[in-house]
This record gives structure tokens, C-alpha cells and sequence, in this order.
């Protein structure tokens, strides 16, 4: 998008950088507050449903969809409390550490083909290690309130989420190691094609990986049946019980952002991202190929409709999660500890051999995966590197987009690939890696 | 300074320079302990940023994912352990200050001069313009720590041939495992609990004492 | 100053992991609560891993350490996470047993 505006609008470098970076923000925050906002509605209804009556109807028409924002304007006009014993600077950075925690790991996560803010060669590394911050957050939350029940929150939930990472990085690993690679473009492409492409139906050991990812996930966000941190019938509100107002509300969009980042993630890992079910758009020609450069308005189109069934499937994720939580009760601490150490750790452990051991003895699956080839992005990337002012005004050159790799890491070839350097306006997602 | 931030990566590289350094002098500063660690979060996330802009993104993502989020996690379990009101700001004496401010400047004085005193690392050393591949240092990092150093293939056949395959880090790699296994035993037996005993109207004793000792 | 006008090098790393490092040996040696120790130890540990980063870095140098450094700042990291396990659960034991986390006051081994 900078080389859109240096080019093409003649702006300075450094400015269409810091305007591209400025879009790309801007354009995550909104899905972040608009989702937040729409998920909220839609754990009200969900809600109401699964407990037989309506949920919000009549703030905004027959369906309450402006209860949320009604909601928000509450929020913002609510006295701004700060409890006496509290640390002040901790009890009003707190909600900042958490939301930032969320919002940076949207940095990496791919909507489509090539549409990523940050095209990490680390994505799914990234993604894991940013989450495991918003912890922090309500650490420091639990104890900057200064009373007894935000503390016993925040400790619960901090020694939850701790755990929970565990099985959460194995059951991650699984298709990373089917893939070869932790880029979530690469992952996300090379499972395009029909649904049986997908992941989750690499080999029954991977189905069962995903479960347990979903399972891990959802303790990993504090919802229920883990939300020991929240319990509204046990503890208040634990961590949150002092926060109120604007405060508050940061906290759950941190929740309700973590929630559609951890469902995204499952969507890229195992349900094939943005790839439909059924790829239309490789029958109509409209899809970019692996090795193409050119922008075409088509493939825009495609990599737009690729987006909505994105998020499409990390709504659906989300509400499966809200399912859960109105349908099961939610359990004790030490059974929470007790689900991760005794059943998560080794069934994800499990899967994990298993699936290492379907794919290196190479047995049948479904899957016909995409050669890790770099069909990663063919619209331009930039990254942290420095790139000298010149790059931007010169001559866009012919992009060389294109070196497909065997999946077995021949030791030569990847010599020969990481020696070849890629130009300036190539993103090589696949094409330097074993 | 200006013309420095006029290119991207100085600003950045000063911004997080800026925040890890000025962090780290808050922790040194302050004497509330839980302040101290919130802003060695701070400090280290900074890091990890400069990490980041030195292309070492793995190293970065490691540092966010065990340093802040695992170790300083820790550090802030025990803080939480152990913070009762009175050892919650603990000042130091000021002649201490006095003394270790001289020595900590001269430290300083000397590590600066160093490493602005080499030439070789005063130039950047790029001749053209840097190129964007991205640093693909996830595959190298794994092949090197199964033994096979990807990165060093170009190095002709000679010695260094054959022990290539014993050049790479799988003897630490395996070292380090032991390590942390002996560490996660250790450490788990260390803070093991221990029953506490009170006898009614007796002062509260030690814990880890029993009574019969 | 000139090095601030200049393009980042290596020395501009190598200064910020000096400063990362000196406040370390400096929180090392000043606080009285162990876990400020601690957390002087982690400062220093991480000055030394910028250090070790920038000369694996390779955008800053023409012959940089390349893996070697990353993999030297990796191990470090991993250790120093062990080693703040091991301190933690060391202090935590003289907390119990001394109800006091200052160390001013562990003086029991002296003379």
C-alpha cells in the first residue's frame, strides 16, 4: 500500500509509509471496537435464546443491534472511580496492557491472501507470544484494585492462562509441522481448494488437536466454563470488580478481541482461512495464482470475498464459544488445572505424535495440500527493514516472485534459495523456506 | 535528531532504545516492588522491539513469549507472594547510592566509549540498498539445532566439511533440555509446601519448622 | 551529538545494551528486596542479548555473526528464564523461613 501511495500519489517515502501503517491500524482497531460491539449483541441474544426469552429488542428496531452502543455511551458517561487503596498508575494502565496485549496479535493474523498487516515469516510464533501478555494485564489489574477478591481473580486467572499455553503451543505446533511453515498466509494458502483440503481433515489425529485447541482456547480467553477470573457468582467480578465505566469496557473488548483472534486462528489453521469450501473463485479465474505479480480487480474481488468467509468463520467460532458458555456450567479451579495437566497436556501430546507420525510416514489424507510454494502474496509487502529512500522512487522492477521448493529440506536447495535474494518488492513467503 | 528520524528505522530504533533505557532506570529508581516489575515489562517488551528491528525476529518473539510472559509472569507470583505492606517500598541507604552510582558511571563510561571506539562498528557496512527478503531465520534456527547449519553450506570443503555436521547446535540444544529439566525438578522441590504449625497461644513460628525440632 | 545525526549502527546497539546492563549491575547492587535483585539479574542478562543480536544483526554489518548471535541470544534467554526459577523459588524458601524478603537481613552465614 506505501508503494500505492509513493508511486502513484507522488508522496514523500517516509510519509506513505507512515500513512499505509496508519490505514492498516486504523482499519484493525475498527474491526476490533466493531466487533466487540457486535459480539456483545450477539452474546445477549444468544443468550436469551438458550435460555428461552428474547435478549435486547428495543433499542435500535425489532432486534436491539444499537443495545451495545447505548450500552458504550453509558459506559463513557459513568463517574471515574478509582478505589483509595488502589496503586494509581497500575489500576489505570491495566486495562491498556490487556487490550494492547489483543490488539497487537491482529498485527499478524492474514484476512486474506496477502491482506496481513504484518507478513511475519513467525506469524504463528508471534500470535502465541502476544497472547500470553494479556495476562499481565489482569495481573496487574487484580492487584491494583487493592481488595481481596480482585487479587484471588487475578492469581486464579493468571495461573490458568499460564497453564493453558501449554497444550495451546502443542496443539499450534501440529499444523505448523504439517505445513513446514509458521507464515499464516503460506498456512492459509495452501489449504485452498475444496474442504477436504483442509486441515482438520489432514488425519483423524489433527481432528482431534483441533478440539483440544478449541478447548485450550477457550480457557485461554477466560471464557466459560473456565471464567473462574470473572465468575460473577464467586468472586464479584474478581479482577474486574473495581473497574467500571470506560475501564471496564476496555477489558472486555480485550476479551471479545482475544476471542475472534484465538477463533481466526483455529479458521487459518484448520478450517483452511479464507479458502471457501468451494473454490469458486479458482473456477472463475478470479483468484490470484501461486508465482503471480499483477493487481487485478478480480483477484481484489476474490481476496475480498475471501475475507468475509474469514470472518465469517471466526464469527462462527465465536458463537460457538458463547454456545458453550450459556450451556455448561462453569468449573472449580482445580478442576480447571486438573483438565489441563491430566487431559489437555496429553491428548494434545498424543496428537501430536500421531500427527508427526502420519505425515513423516507420509499416509493418506484427504488433504492435497498446495506445494509450500510462494503463492503468499502477490500484492506488495513491506516490512521493519529499512529500505533506502531510493527504493521508492525507482521504477517498480520486474518481481521474482516465484521459487517453489520441495517440502523435504534438501540442504542445497535451501542454500541456494537463501542465497538468492529476493528484490525489493517481492515477498518470497514460501520460496526461501525448506 | 531530525535527520535521523527523518529515516524510519532511527525513529523506531530510537523509540524503543529510549523506552527500554528509560524503563530500566525506572526500575532502578523506584522502590515499590510491583512498580519495579510493571516497568521491567515495559523495559523488556522495548527489547523485544529492538530484537525486531534488527532482524532477529524469532529471538524477539522468544523474548516476548519466555521473558515477559513467562518469566516476569513469575516474578510477579512472587512479588505477589511475598508482598506484604511493609516490604512493599524498601529504601536504600544513601551511601550505598553514592558508591554505586560512582562505579555504575564509570561502567558506563567505559562500555560506551568501546563501542563507540571501534571503527568497524561505527559504518553500517551495506554497500547497496538493503533488500526486503524478510529474515528467514525460523527454518535456519531449527535446522541449526538438529546439527546442520544451513547458513554456513557456502563454506568450502575442508575441515570445517567435515564437521559440519557437528557444527551445528544440537550438543547445547540437548544440554539445555537437561538443563531445564533439572531446573523444573529443582525449583518444583525447592517451593515445595510444608505444613504449617501453630500451636494455640504460642507465637507463630517459622514456617518449615515443625514443633518437635 | 554526532552519533545521533549518524545512521544506526552497531555501536547505537551496543549503547543501549551497555545502559540495559550498567542498570542492572546498578539494581543488583542497590535493591534490598530480593526479587529487585532478581530483576537487576534479568536487566543484565538482557543488555547482553541486545548486544549479542545487534552483532548477529544483519542489517547493520556486512559479515555479521548472523545465526551464531540469535542462537547465543535464544540460549540465554532460555537460561535466564531457569535461572529466575531456581532464584524465585530460593528467595521464596528465605521468605518463609525468615518472614522477610530483605536481604540486608540475611546474616545468618556471617563471620
Amino acid at each position: 500500500m506505501a508503494v500505492f501511495f509513493a508511486h502513484t500519489l507522488g508522496i514523500p517515502g517516509p510519509l506513505a509509509y507512515l500513512l499505509a501503517a496508519l490505514i492498516q491500524s486504523g482499519l484493525i482497531l475498527g474491526l476490533v471496537a466493531i466487533g466487540a460491539l457486535f459480539f456483545i449483541w450477539l452474546e445477549r441474544k444468544v443468550s436469551g435464546r438458550i435460555q428461552d426469552r428474547l435478549g435486547p429488542t428495543r433499542v435500535g428496531g425489532r432486534f436491539g443491534w444499537l443495545q451495545t452502543l447505548a450500552d458504550g455511551i453509558k459506559l463513557i458517561g459513568k463517574e471515574d472511580l478509582t478505589p483509595k487503596d488502589a496503586d494509581g498508575l497500575l489500576f489505570r494502565v491495566a486495562p491498556y496492557v490487556s487490550f494492547a496485549a489483543s490488539y497487537t496479535a491482529y498485527l499478524a493474523l492474514p484476512f486474506s491472501n496477502g491482506w496481513v498487516a504484518l507478513d511475519l515469516n513467525i506469524a504463528v510464533f508471534f500470535i502465541v507470544a502476544v497472547l500470553g501478555l494479556e495476562v499481565f494485564g489482569v495481573i496487574l489489574a487484580g492487584y491494583a484494585s487493592g481488595s481481596k477478591w480482585s487479587l484471588f481473580g487475578a492469581m486464579r486467572e493468571a495461573a490458568q492462562v499460564v497453564s493453558y499455553e501449554v497444550p495451546l503451543g502443542i496443539c499450534i505446533v501440529v499444523p505448523v509441522l504439517i505445513c513446514g511453515t509458521m507464515n499464516l498466509t503460506t498456512i492459509g494458502n495452501m489449504q485452498a481448494g475444496w474442504f477436504t483440503n483442509w486441515l482438520i481433515f489432514h488425519d483423524p489425529f489433527t481432528f482431534v488437536v483441533f478440539w483440544v485447541y478449541f478447548t485450550c482456547a477457550l480457557a485461554s480467553v477466560n471464557r466459560a466454563p473456565f471464567d473462574l477470573a470473572e465468575a460473577e457468582s464467586e468472586l464479584v467480578a474478581g479482577f474486574l470488580t473495581e473497574y467500571s465505566g470506560l475501564r471496564w469496557s476496555y477489558f472486555f473488548m480485550a476479551e471479545y478481541g482475544s476471542m475472534l483472534l484465538v477463533s481466526g486462528l483455529a479458521a487459518i489453521l484448520f478450517f483452511g482461512g479464507w479458502n471457501g469450501p468451494v473454490p469458486i473463485f479458482h473456477w472463475l479465474g478470479w483468484a490470484y495464482e501461486p508465482g503471480e505479480t499483477a493487481w487485478h480487480l478480480t483477484g481484489f474481488l476474490a481476496n475480498l470475498a475471501g475475507c468475509v468467509n474469514f470472518i465469517a468463520k471466526a464469527v462462527l467460532g465465536v458463537t460457538v464459544m458463547m454456545w458453550v458458555r450459556w450451556t455448561l456450567p462453569r468449573l472449580r479451579i482445580d478442576q480447571v488445572m486438573t483438565m489441563c495437566l491430566k487431559y489437555c497436556v496429553p491428548l494434545g501430546t498424543v496428537g501430536f505424535l500421531g500427527a508427526l507420525t502420519w505425515q513423516a510416514a507420509g499416509w493418506w489424507s484427504p488433504n492435497d495440500l498446495a506445494p509450500l510454494a510462494p503463492g503468499g502474496s502477490a500484492v506488495v509487502r513491506e516490512t521493519w527493514v529499512p529500505v533506502t529512500p531510493s527504493d521508492l522512487t525507482d521504477p517498480v522492477p520486474a518481481t521474482a516472485a516465484g521459487e517453489g521448493s520441495a517440502r523435504e529440506p534438501q540442504a542445497e536447495a535451501a542454500a541456494v534459495d537463501t542465497h538468492r535474494q529476493a528484490t525489493v518488492w517481492s515477498r518470497s513467503t514460501g520460496g526461501e523456506q525448506l | 535528531m531530525i535527520l535521523a528520524a527523518a529515516d524510519w528505522y532511527s525513529f523506531f530504533f530510537i523509540l524503543f532504545g529510549g523506552i527500554a533505557c528509560v524503563f530500566a532506570v525506572a526500575v532502578l529508581l523506584t522502590s515499590n516492588i510491583v512498580r519495579m516489575a510493571f516497568y521491567l515489562t515495559v523495559s523488556l517488551g522495548a527489547t523485544a522491539g529492538i530484537f525486531f528491528l534488527a532482524g532477529a525476529e524469532f529471538v524477539g518473539a522468544m523474548q516476548l513469549m519466555i521473558y515477559v510472559g513467562g518469566t516476569l509472569v513469575l516474578l510477579i507470583f512472587g512479588v505477589m507472594l511475598t508482598a506484604q505492606a511493609q516490604f512493599i517500598t524498601m529504601r536504600t541507604r544513601s551511601g550505598e547510592w553514592v558508591l554505586s552510582v560512582i562505579v555504575g558511571s564509570s561502567l558506563l563510561f567505559l562500555l560506551l566509549v568501546a563501542a563507540f571506539g571501534v571503527d568497524s562498528w561505527r559504518t553500517r557496512g551495506q554497500s547497496d540498498s538493503l533488500t526486503v527478503a524478510d529474515a528467514q531465520t525460523a527454518t535456519a534456527i531449527g535446522a541449526a539445532l538438529s546439527g546442520v547449519r544451513v547458513d554456513r553450506l557456502s563454506v568450502p570443503a575442508s575441515e570445517t566439511q567435515r564437521l559440519r555436521g557437528m557444527s551445528g547446535y544440537l550438543l547445547p540444544f540437548v544440554v539445555v533440555s537437561v538443563h531445564l529439566l533439572v531446573v523444573l525438578v529443582g525449583a518444583a522441590y525447592l517451593a515445595r509446601t510444608r505444613a504449617m504449625w501453630r500451636e494455640p497461644g504460642e507465637q507463630r513460628r517459622s514456617r518449615g519448622e515443625s514443633p518437635a525440632s | 551529538m554526532s552519533p545521533l545525526l549518524a545512521e544506526i549502527t552497531v555501536s547505537h546497539y551496543l549503547a543501549v545494551g551497555a545502559v540495559l546492563f550498567v542498570t542492572g549491575v546498578l539494581c543488583m547492587a542497590t535493591k534490598r528486596n530480593a526479587l529487585g535483585v532478581l530483576m537487576g539479574i534479568e536487566l543484565v542478562l538482557n543488555g547482553a542479548n541486545v548486544n549479542f543480536v545487534a552483532f548477529g544483526s544483519k542489517y547493520l554489518r556486512a559479515d555479521p555473526l548472523g545465526l551464531d548471535g540469535n542462537l547465543m541470544a535464544l540460549f540465554v534467554i532460555v537460561f535466564a528464564a531457569a535461572e529466575a526459577a531456581v532464584a524465585l523459588a530460593i528467595a521464596l524458601n528465605f521468605y518463609n523461613n525468615h518472614t522477610t524478603i530483605d536481604v540486608d537481613k540475611a546474616e545468618d552465614l556471617k563471620g
